[in-house]
């Protein structure tokens, strides 16, 4: 078994490689589990998660946060719907936690942590309505997002930010559907902070029934 | 009233006229020109909301680019969630990511400003005398609310903020995907370095108050409901009491507007908006 399918239960339905700064969507039913590999390393994964029967319903980092009282995504963490059901739980992280505050990037908000000069740039909203077109749905359905392998400390003093990431290559997650969801990646393209490791690169999405 | 009969449509008219001039706690203030308690050097006739709202309460308002919103806490034991929409064209919003984002900061008080999806400052924090607010936990749910207190039925004894939204946006014919994550103010959030979240529900001193600017024209949607961490069981809550005045748009030299460079450029991008 190669090291990609390790202590993955299941039959494999879907293998594809996200190249760096790409959208990628697919649906994962109840019981399934999705795997994310971060594979050259330090590679923010921009995450929405819908409800297939009803895309009103959808991951809510808020929801999330006040169900576990805590801002990151640990092992056993439940990704809860703005109507406070179960999404996906994360079974397995080797990456000990993950973001849920610091949003996408995008070409607007670029302006306003770089200048001006980054709003040609390619950024993770842009991705996520490219996705979301594809199934009527628009920048009305954006919300917060999680940020798998992304760090964002918050200090005593409320400082916050994205720093240097605490993954590396060949590091995976395991979450399991707990309800029919759509997944909508972004594959961070972000060049101006940390996130990324100033290089965005390929993750890898595996699906197991 | 309960002498005046009701079984002719004259009856009942007479019956439905008998409540008029009755006064509660939780109303609006018509017309708002009769508000009192407004700040020094705000005059009656530049007022244009005023609003009471009680536990479970909600409303919803435009107001345009200059005007200042005033919440207070009358009784010390407020929490109101909140929505912004640019009034003209709602898809744009309010979005929490980038409001801690980009001013690097987890907390919103004095000087903080509260970002649209599109770079550009809808409020800013003119004065705030609490001891702060959340940007994490969002608004309480059905199921959040049956929780703690048994039930969280809208037409039910604990009404919960998202149902309280929907029913908002309904009346400007906006609808469940446009409940965006939401402001909370007067509970304090903080978190820990071990990303945990604390809230601080109170009662703190009455009175206290938080004033916005508007920076752009926008719809704000607010819910009176308990924080979604209180961990009370009896759906403590106290009014908040809403007051907006007309004021100028902010000038070149506001404090605020040049307290940072991301700040400055989500000023430079409202006034490109609204270039014409």
């Amino acid at each position: 078994m190669s090291q990609a399918l390790i202590n993955l239960a299941g039959e494999v339905v879907c293998d594809e490689i996200v190249p760096a700064r790409a959208p990628w969507t697919h649906v994962v039913r109840a019981g399934e589990t999705l795997r994310i590999i971060d594979l050259e390393g330090n590679q923010a994964v921009d995450f929405l998660v819908y409800s297939v029967a009803d895309d009103a319903e959808r991951y809510s980092a808020q929801d999330t946060i006040a169900a576990q009282q805590n801002i990151y995504l640990r092992v056993g963490a439940v990704l809860l719907s703005n109507e406070g059901a179960p999404m996906m739980t994360l079974t397995s992280t080797a990456v000990a936690y993950h973001d849920t505050i610091g949003g996408a990037c995008s070409c607007e908000s670029n302006t306003l942590r770089y200048g001006h000069h980054t709003k040609a740039q390619h950024a993770c909203v842009d991705n996520f309505l490219l996705a979301n077109a594809d199934y009527g749905r628009n920048k009305r359905d954006i919300v917060s997002n999680v940020n798998w392998f992304m760090n964002v400390p918050v200090e005593a003093d409320g400082a916050l930010g994205i720093v240097d990431g605490i993954s590396a290559p060949g590091l995976h997650l395991d979450l399991r559907a707990e309800m029919d969801v759509v997944v909508v990646v972004s594959n961070c393209p972000q060049i101006n902070n940390p996130c990324n490791g100033f290089n965005p690169t390929p993750v890898r999405m595996i699906i197991a029934a | 009233m309960g002498e005046i009969a009701t079984d002719s449509p004259f009856g009942a008219r007479d019956h439905a006229r008998a409540m008029a001039g009755t006064r509660v706690e939780a109303m609006p203030t018509l017309p708002a020109s009769d508000a009192v308690d407004l700040p020094l050097g705000v005059t009656a006739d530049l007022v244009i909301w005023e609003e009471t709202l009680a536990a479970g309460g909600y409303a919803t308002r435009r107001i345009d680019r200059g005007a200042r919103l005033r919440l207070t806490d009358v009784r010390g034991d407020a929490h109101v969630s909140m929505l912004v929409f640019n009034a003209d064209n709602p898809v744009e919003r309010l979005n929490v990511a980038d409001t801690v984002k980009v001013q690097w900061n987890a907390y919103l008080g004095e000087g903080s400003v509260v970002l649209s999806d599109m770079g550009r400052v809808m409020l800013s924090l003119l004065e705030d005398t609490s001891e702060g607010h959340d940007a994490f936990c969002g608004a309480s749910n059905r199921r959040s609310n049956a929780r703690r207190y048994g039930d969280g039925f809208n037409h039910g004894a604990h009404p919960n903020a998202r149902d309280r939204f929907t029913i908002a946006l309904a009346k400007h014919g906006l609808g469940r995907k446009d409940v965006h994550p939401c402001l909370n103010w007067f509970k304090p959030v903080h978190i820990g370095v071990d990303g945990s979240t604390a809230v601080r529900v109170g009662p703190f001193s009455p009175g206290r108050q938080v004033t916005l600017r508007a920076e752009m024209n926008v719809l704000l949607v607010l819910a009176s409901c308990p924080h979604v961490l209180d961990p009370r069981p009896d759906y403590a809550l106290t009014p908040v009491r809403v007051t907006a005045w007309r004021g100028p748009p902010t000038p070149s030299d506001d404090a605020i507007r040049n307290a940072t460079p991301e700040g400055r450029r989500a000023f430079l991008n409202v006034e490109d908006y609204y270039a014409r």
